[in-house]
């Protein structure tokens, strides 16, 4: 995810990169991955040291300090791109700009289909 | 293509949803999209977070969903539905540079197993879970594309990249491009929308061209190019070929 700020709140952190924070670890599917630091409460609005976080889970984190803007890269678990065969949460803007999330299909079988213009 | 496709399978409980992974968003996808009016989900993915999420690493690729939300085939070459033998056959121009022929030659090469997936699809679609084309959870994640720490790092650099890219800052932009086509060698969509971002050959094939200004080859700021990589990667590796 794309970061402004090391210091954000718990629902953004959550919401950008699929792993919530609970006090056994960050988790995501069955896996959860220690923390040193684990959350105090479970508000949303709490905020977390993205440094810190990061260490803890293995997440690259790659700055161009200049522009204030980071990246969070996601964590490695196992060996492979998914951990899980449940879909992430998948929340894209349509080409006219409105947020669309894959869940809303549940209920149906999905093709989702990669493209480009190049 | 997909839209008849789309049309026929809905009432069976199948959708699609395109994703145009294009650091220029509705401007570079617009005239594609509305081109196919399509009757289904289309969308912008303009830091490629199907790569970091699906391990998507070419287009056009797909992946598989059940009505309940769990991955039945992973990222895979996704070829156009089966044509008839009658449709309308891509040509360039006779004026075209050598090359936009060049690449069309190379890209002729490419093999694909359109009936072998095409034929999954339905059998999925009509058969569900009992269709031996949906694989397990763990087949699912067997069969995504490996990941380290490198990749992950590489996929940063790439989410990074866009974003110095949206913002004006192209130069910057190029070099975590650079970092990300350096730490995952593997995908080809990393590498074709940075070179998709240069400006170079004739403006209405830029998107295409992919590789150095023939008047000014020394600005390209890349190791490789379109012509270039799939020449030294060949045809038969482009692709993995397609597993049932």
């Amino acid at each position: 995810m794309l970061l402004h700020s090391l210091h954000i709140s718990k629902g953004a952190f959550e919401a950008g990169t699929g792993w919530t924070l609970k006090p056994e670890g960050a988790c995501k599917g069955p896996v959860c991955i220690p923390l040193s630091r684990p959350p105090s409460s479970q508000s949303p609005g709490d905020t977390i040291d993205v440094v810190q976080v990061a260490s803890d889970m293995g997440m690259p984190l790659v700055a161009s300090e200049e522009h204030r803007l980071w990246a969070l890269g996601p964590a490695v678990v196992g060996t492979r791109a998914l951990v899980s065969a449940e879909a992430p949460d998948l929340g894209l803007p349509d080409v006219d700009g409105n947020l669309f999330n894959l869940a809303s299909l549940r209920g149906q079988k999905v093709l989702l289909y990669a493209w480009a213009p190049y | 293509m997909w839209r008849s496709l789309r049309d026929e399978l809905h009432p069976k409980g199948f959708e699609l949803v395109t994703v145009g992974l294009d650091t220029l968003g509705d401007a570079g996808c617009r005239a594609f999209i509305e081109a196919a009016q399509p009757t289904h989900p289309s969308l912008i993915d303009r830091h490629h977070v199907l790569a970091e999420l699906f391990g998507v690493i070419n287009i056009p690729s797909s992946v598989w969903i059940d009505e309940k939300g769990m991955i039945v085939r992973p990222a895979e070459v996704a070829p156009a539905p089966p044509q008839p033998a009658s449709g309308p056959r891509m040509s360039m121009p006779p004026d075209a540079p050598q090359r936009m022929i060049d690449m069309m030659t190379e890209a002729a090469k490419i093999r694909r197993d359109t009936e072998g997936y095409h034929a999954a699809l339905r059998d999925w679609v009509a058969h569900g879970a009992d269709s031996r084309f949906a694989l397990s959870p763990d087949e699912v994640i067997e069969r995504s594309r490996p990941r380290d720490a490198d990749k992950a790092l590489g996929h940063a650099h790439f989410q990074l990249a866009t974003q110095l890219e949206m913002d004006g800052h192209h130069a910057a932009a190029v070099q975590h491009f650079r970092e990300a086509h350096r730490l995952v060698p593997d995908s080809w969509t990393f590498r074709r929308q940075a070179w998709s971002l240069e400006k170079a050959g004739p403006e209405a094939l830029a998107r295409f061209w992919q590789g150095p200004d023939p008047n000014a080859p020394e600005a390209w700021p890349y190791d490789g190019d379109w012509l270039s990589d799939f020449r030294r990667i060949g045809a038969d590796k482009y692709n993995d070929p397609w597993r049932p």
